[in-house]
């Protein structure tokens, strides 16, 4: 699992930022693809950062939100602010 | 302009985003609970300034950001960038077969998704000064954009991509680290590693 080291390597895992969020122009992006397609090492170097991306993402999700935060949340939308009697 | 009563209607799918993002910006239930909260009551007051058929999703978190940042960053004084340090490229990457090695969780066959507890990612994230912090729940907890990041954090695009470069390096750091404590504690053979550890570090 060493990271690769050829010259095609490392302007490929420059892009690996760009790549994984997204960022790159249709082209940019077809043509890491085509890196990827020939070199198993930077295929595997991505794929890893591509599945810690997805587990960062999954993982620092709270599954729940406290009930007594809606219910707080809700009555900012009845209360009248200003006293003008006009909500908000 | 946009009406109130569309805002109550519209506003509140977004609150389970908008409350995991306020944890991992305040660590704590407390504060994630009132960031969120002023979130909306701003978000309400001033639906008026926002422009219908726009990114309603966008609009609240970057006024969760804002909040956060004027309100929570001052008392919540972290080190900065300074102190993250060099750290190498690929950092996790590198060191994961050393892991699988020690039996310290990865075998072949298991996925990261399995490797790494839950509690271990947030915490690693939540180790991360702020100005590397936010970048990575913008970008990896909520998927924003780059442009949008650098909206909400008014900083250049250049500079969202170099924090979320060395916040991630310091975050895979983190990880390994929790990795390497948990093996050792998990060792059969506890008293003999942990004396041998103690030594180490003394």
């Amino acid at each position: 699992m060493d990271a690769c080291d050829g010259p095609d390597c490392n302007e490929t895992l420059k892009e690996l930022d760009l790549f994984l969020d997204a960022e790159l122009s249709d082209a940019a992006r077809d043509g890491i693809r085509h890196h990827l397609d020939g070199c198993p090492d930077c295929h595997s170097a991505f794929d890893f950062h591509a599945e810690l991306k997805q587990v960062i993402h999954q993982k620092c999700q709270e599954n729940e939100i406290p009930a007594d935060l809606l219910s707080r949340i809700e009555r900012c939308f009845d209360t009248d602010f200003d006293g003008d009697g006009v909500i908000g | 302009m946009a009406d109130q009563s569309v805002f109550a209607e519209q506003a509140m799918e977004y609150a389970p985003q908008l409350y995991s993002a306020a944890m991992r910006m305040t660590r704590n239930r407390a504060d994630a609970e009132d960031l969120v909260q002023e979130t909306y009551l701003k978000g309400f007051r001033s639906f008026h300034t926002f422009t219908e058929g726009t990114n309603l999703r966008a609009w609240l978190f970057r006024i969760l950001t804002n909040t956060y940042i004027n309100k929570y960053r001052a008392k919540q004084r972290r080190p900065d960038e300074s102190d993250l340090g060099e750290i190498e490229d690929l950092y996790l990457y590198k060191r994961i077969n050393t892991l699988a090695d020690a039996s310290v969780g990865r075998s072949a066959e298991e996925s990261l998704m399995e490797m790494l507890p839950d509690d271990e990612v947030k915490q690693a994230l939540e180790s991360l000064p702020d100005n590397f912090r936010l970048p990575i729940v913008l970008a990896d907890v909520e998927g924003f954009a780059y442009k949008e990041i650098a909206e909400m954090l008014e900083i250049p695009i250049g500079t969202v991509m170099s924090r979320l470069h060395r916040g991630r390096k310091a975050m895979q750091k983190a990880l390994h680290a929790y990795a390497l404590e948990r093996g050792l504690a998990r060792s059969d053979t506890t008293e003999s590693a942990t004396a041998a550890a103690g030594q180490e570090n003394d």
